[in-house]
């Protein structure tokens, strides 16, 4: 018998399809994992129309399929809304890594060089969940994790 | 409930679609992108908009159906959505109007008594207010910049400017809603509208036009001859391949 531990273990090996670096488990959207008749996983999208959330639920179920998990269920919970709070501190430091800033209210600083001086470029950026930015300093353009 | 769910998601879903008609033809890439995701946002509510209508109506429809299998006398949104984009300063002026309500609308809808409203609405008015502080400084932007801009942006107001009205008109549903502690009645919100949007064109140095004639009919059925256009397109491949999938 499969317990809790174990899906959660398996689904922090499924990385992000957009942000690959991150685990589904530090991007904050696997709400809850029942063991019971049947597994179920409760995924919660991050933006509306945010295009990898349907590609997010396939990898799911092809990793726990791989796993030997049958009977399997994903459910969709909207409530309480995704933020860029549910990324986990772990998360960040590994966005920083990849040239991302990570979500802070204000101005991001430079992933690069750490400047806190840094201009918007566009409020939106390569996915629905970035913006764009320059920074003035080492003149890195860079992705900023939208605050939400 | 059904009709209430309708106008929420025919809202999005129109102006979604609207608005990735610019997807490929912006003046800057950068807004191409913000654009195409606006669209995306836009999209991505009638989802959950449209879902829900399925589920509540009980007839086997998801959102799918919803949004390419009916004509445009049973769409429920707005007729500000449906408007063509014209030029630039028309498509942002019509975002505008149009977040500025539904940022507002969205706060109240968070207070719903039926969860399943509240919990969309709390998914979906962070991604408007980021809409809208987007769409309020370019108005602010554009109408105090150029000579050519301003006039774009005056001729923007003055031709949407009836369509403003509707946001706000009562009918026999709003008051049923109201009532069923589901939404506010829609004419609660115009105050609050009035004081932001007067803001924003006194900076934008923008004349409110003096007329509040309101075109009504959107929200009941009775739409103009472009949605009809942006429908064949929008559902043609429904329409001549029903159920293709891919």
């Amino acid at each position: 018998m499969v317990t809790d531990a174990q899906i959660w273990a398996w689904l922090a090996e499924v990385p992000d399809p957009e942000i690959p670096v991150l685990s589904l488990v530090e991007l904050g959207v696997i709400r809850g994992v029942e063991v019971g008749k049947d597994v179920v996983v409760k995924v919660t999208p991050t933006y509306s129309g945010c295009p990898a959330t349907s590609i997010i639920n396939l990898d799911i179920e092809t990793k726990l399929r791989e796993n030997g998990v049958k009977n399997l269920r994903l459910e969709t919970q909207i409530s309480p809304p995704w933020t860029t709070d549910w990324i986990t501190p772990e998360a960040h430091e590994k966005l920083r890594d990849y040239g991302i800033a990570p979500p802070k209210p204000g101005q991001p600083n430079c992933p690069r060089c750490g400047s806190t001086d840094t201009t918007l470029v566009s409020p939106f950026g390569s996915t629905p969940c970035k913006s764009h930015y320059k920074c003035v300093d080492c003149l890195e353009p860079f992705d900023a994790f939208k605050c939400l | 409930m059904f009709e209430f769910l309708l106008r929420m998601g025919d809202n999005t879903l129109v102006l979604g679609h609207r608005v990735s008609e610019w997807c490929g033809h912006s003046p800057v890439l950068e807004e191409d992108i913000a654009l195409a995701n606006i669209a995306l946002d836009l999209i991505g509510q009638t989802r959950m908009w449209l879902g829900l209508a399925g589920e509540v109506e009980g007839q086997g429809r998801d959102a799918d159906a919803l949004a390419f299998r009916r004509d445009a006398w049973e769409f429920r949104n707005l007729l500000l959505v449906e408007r063509p984009n014209r030029d630039f300063g028309h498509t942002l002026m019509r975002q505008f109007l149009f977040d500025l309500w539904h940022h507002e609308r969205l706060s109240d809808l968070c207070l719903s008594e039926d969860d399943r409203v509240a919990g969309i609405a709390a998914k979906c008015v962070k991604e408007a207010d980021y809409h809208l502080e987007r769409s309020k400084d370019l108005i602010i932007r554009l109408g105090d910049g150029s000579a050519e801009s301003h006039r774009k942006m005056q001729d923007a107001l003055e031709a949407l400017w009836p369509y403003v009205g509707e946001m706000f008109s009562d009918d026999a549903l709003d008051i049923e809603m109201a009532e069923a502690g589901i939404a506010p009645l829609p004419s609660s919100q115009r105050p609050r509208f009035d004081k932001a949007v007067n803001e924003t064109l006194a900076l934008a140095t923008i004349s409110r036009p003096e007329n509040d004639f309101a075109q009504l009919g959107g929200r009941s059925g009775t739409h103009t001859e472009d949605l009809g256009h942006m429908l064949a397109t929008m559902q043609f491949l429904q329409r001549a391949y029903p159920d293709a999938r891919w």
